[in-house]
């Protein structure tokens, strides 16, 4: 399980507050309006941004760890992928920062690579994919991290609706075989409905805990009823 | 480490010079004439460069025409161009017996000198009316296109609405830059300058110590010198040219302003004035520097290759140096930014020359001290080409380094280089040519078997062997634009792959 205990962020006016668990063998998708602090969260719980409080896994403080050490793999909004190096080497990051890879590990990445549809493809550059190509690149080097929490921040933002529901299908049923936990930044509710167990609300610097996805969009909450616009 | 090095460079030198000097009097009227001097044609200098350079903007931000984009490429050329050989093409057009005077005498005029501070104005004016210019051009550019619709719709004065906010908000901060550059010029003064009615406060400090050996006086003048450069590098700091004037739509839009007959013949004016202005000189340079080659004398070819190597140790420090301090960030950027800035090299100079001179002939350090300094010199401008990639490469990849544990050389080497590759050819490029065509601190140091070539060329305009010179102005002119170019290139290469 991984709890935010007591966590608090203070940037400026802003602030920001979480008490909540997410268990694993869940996907739990973040909704809320611009600037509630979203994203912030996945900063916090990713190492990126100090807060008071604790962030915990399976009861450990990962608090003072550094990004890297954390059992955690971000997939950012714009895909990350450098686009001077090959789709393999952007995959082979995941394994080995220096990309001085052994054979098993590029073995690794080759497996990986098929697996996301990618096969054939290990050469080319990133400005030589698809728009889905690249997301299933960066999807790749998240996956190949093998890390047990996977940070999802507004995932596949640029792809269309048939695409993107294609590569939330994918994180789900590649994360979740695993028993990861999974938490993803989204403001569309579609890509709830399509991809998360749960909802956690996240308004006004406050996090709420999360409800399943049916229950919560079938029975809209006040806040979630003015996000969406059908508050009448 | 760098950033100490700058600071024992910078004022370390300064204060070496102080403890050194034995008593540092007060200012005689020489000093106060050198002060005088170099003020006023500063400001001169930069004032006529500003207003000549408007009407040439304004014509480039409205006009289309075959070469403009030369034209915009040229004038980034100045900024390259060792002085000696800029000089050497001014004079080729307005010196004594240059295509202006020819005309002049033609017409029955008496012909005009171009020594003096008429000289050193219009020199400056030679290269700073192209960054005057590009400054201006921006803040034009920088005008979306909505705006001047919007102006046009409501019947107003796009001059009273948009032009002249524009210039108030630009001009201050480019009359400062140029002022800036003006004041720290030693090179134009040597050439064009001299005699006591004529000396910058540069110039008196090598004469000081070249012809005087008077480290006293060289250490006052160094002081006022640096104190100048603060004064002016704080008043620029202050002065800054805002953002622009807010969000547009970037469309090309045809500008009705321009339309009438008056403004085209303006901008033509305009147009033809700094394209004249800018290539004459030049392609005076190249004609004289190809009659000249066969004049060259046999020295040439060590000269040469002192350049080349002192440019080359030079580059390879300004980027170490500057890569170092861009991985750092923060205010040893800043600091390193503006240090040198308001440390001429001649100040610098002298600091290591009586830091050394008790125990070592400066003479045998002097091509290593020339790269050092002129490593220096470079260093500004290449921690603002490069300082701004490595910022943009830690906001887009910062994070995806720190979540996989990209640290260290892996980061620099897998992450940066690759994405800073062109910013990093643009710095080497322009250290390169800056070092190459430098004809600073080495007037300081050097001794007869150490010229470099920027050196050499001055002794042979010196010794009345204008054939010779012309051939070194030719070839120190390829140098440096091959020297831009190999580096410029080599950053471009493959860098979007």
């Amino acid at each position: 399980m991984l709890m935010l205990e007591n966590l608090n962020v203070r940037q400026g006016d802003f602030h920001l507050s979480a008490n909540v668990d997410f268990a694993v063998g869940q996907v739990t998708a973040l909704i809320g309006p611009s600037g509630a602090g979203k994203s912030t969260i996945l900063s916090v719980i990713a190492g990126f941004y100090q807060a008071d409080g604790r962030v915990l896994w399976r009861g450990e403080p990962i608090t003072d760890l550094r990004p890297d050490q954390r059992p955690v793999s971000i997939l950012f909004q714009d895909n990350n992928l450098f686009p001077h190096l090959t789709v393999s080497q952007n995959v082979g990051l995941a394994l080995r920062a220096s990309l001085r890879l052994t054979s098993d590990e590029q073995r690794h990445v080759d497996e990986m690579l098929a697996s996301v549809g990618l096969l054939g493809m290990e050469t080319r550059k990133p400005a030589a994919l698809s728009g889905g190509q690249q997301s299933r690149a960066a999807l790749a080097r998240l996956l190949l991290q093998d890390r047990p929490v996977i940070l999802l921040d507004e995932p596949f933002a640029a792809l269309g609706p048939g695409l993107k529901q294609e590569m939330l299908a994918l994180v789900r049923e590649r994360a979740l075989s695993d028993n990861r936990v999974v938490l993803m930044v989204t403001h569309d509710p579609q890509d709830a409905l399509v991809a998360a167990d749960q909802i956690a609300l996240v308004d006004e610097g406050k996090i709420s805990a999360p409800l399943p996805t049916r229950e919560v969009l079938d029975n809209p909450p006040e806040m979630l009823r003015r996000y969406l616009g059908t508050n009448q | 480490m760098v950033i100490a090095l700058v600071l024992v460079l910078t004022l370390g030198t300064l204060l070496a010079v102080l403890w050194r000097a034995e008593g540092v009097g007060g200012l005689g009227r020489a000093e106060w004439a050198a002060v005088r001097f170099t003020v006023l044609q500063a400001i001169l200098s930069a004032a006529a460069s500003v207003v000549l350079a408007i009407p040439v903007a304004r014509a480039l931000s409205r006009r289309r025409f075959p070469g403009r984009s030369v034209l915009i490429t040229l004038l980034g050329a100045p900024f390259i161009l060792p002085v000696i050989v800029a000089v050497m093409g001014l004079l080729a057009v307005f010196g004594r017996n240059g295509l202006l005077n020819d005309a002049i005498a033609l017409a029955g005029g008496d012909r005009i000198s171009i020594y003096g501070l008429g000289g050193v104005v219009l020199a400056h004016v030679f290269f700073n009316l192209p960054l005057a210019v590009r400054m201006i051009l921006q803040g034009w550019i920088a005008i979306p296109s909505e705006r001047f619709r919007l102006v046009v719709s409501l019947g107003a004065s796009v001059s009273t609405m948009l032009e002249r906010p524009m210039l108030r908000a630009v001009l201050p901060g480019a009359f400062m830059a140029i002022f800036l550059i003006c004041l720290t010029s030693f090179a134009v003064a040597l050439v064009l300058g001299g005699g006591p009615k004529a000396t910058t406060v540069e110039l008196a400090i090598y004469q000081a110590v070249r012809f005087d050996f008077d480290l006293g006086r060289a250490a006052l003048l160094a002081a006022v010198q640096f104190g100048l450069s603060i004064i002016a590098a704080l008043a620029a700091w202050f002065i800054t040219v805002p953002e622009g004037f807010g969000a547009g739509l970037d469309r090309v839009m045809p500008r009705w302003d321009g339309a009438t007959l008056w403004a085209r013949l303006c901008d033509v004016v305009a147009i033809a004035f700094a394209a004249a202005f800018l290539i004459l000189p030049l392609s005076m340079v190249i004609l004289k520097g190809v009659i000249g080659l066969s004049d060259l004398p046999v020295s040439v070819l060590p000269a040469i290759a002192r350049s080349v190597s002192v440019a080359a140790v030079s580059t390879a420090l300004t980027i170490a140096a500057a890569v170092l301090l861009s991985m750092r960030g923060g205010r040893a950027v800043g600091l390193a930014s503006a240090l040198p800035l308001a440390a001429s090299s001649l100040v610098v100079g002298t600091g290591l020359f009586v830091v050394v001179q008790p125990v070592f002939n400066p003479a045998k350090l002097a091509l290593l001290v020339t790269a050092l300094m002129n490593a220096l010199m470079a260093l500004p401008f290449a921690l603002r080409v490069i300082a701004p990639a490595f910022e943009r490469v830690e906001a887009d990849y910062g994070r995806l380094a720190d979540s996989i544990g990209m640290t260290g050389w892996a980061r620099v080497r897998i992450a940066v280089l690759p994405r800073i590759r062109k910013p990093l050819g643009f710095a080497a490029g322009l250290a390169a040519a800056l070092s190459m065509g430098d004809l600073g601190v080495i007037a300081l140091f050097a001794t007869s078997d150490q010229q470099t070539l920027p050196l050499l060329m001055y002794q042979l305009m010196g010794s009345y062997r204008a054939d010779a010179a012309s051939g070194a102005a030719l070839v120190l002119l390829g140098l440096s634009l091959c020297a831009f170019w190999i580096f410029d290139r080599g950053g471009r290469v493959d860098a979007d792959a």
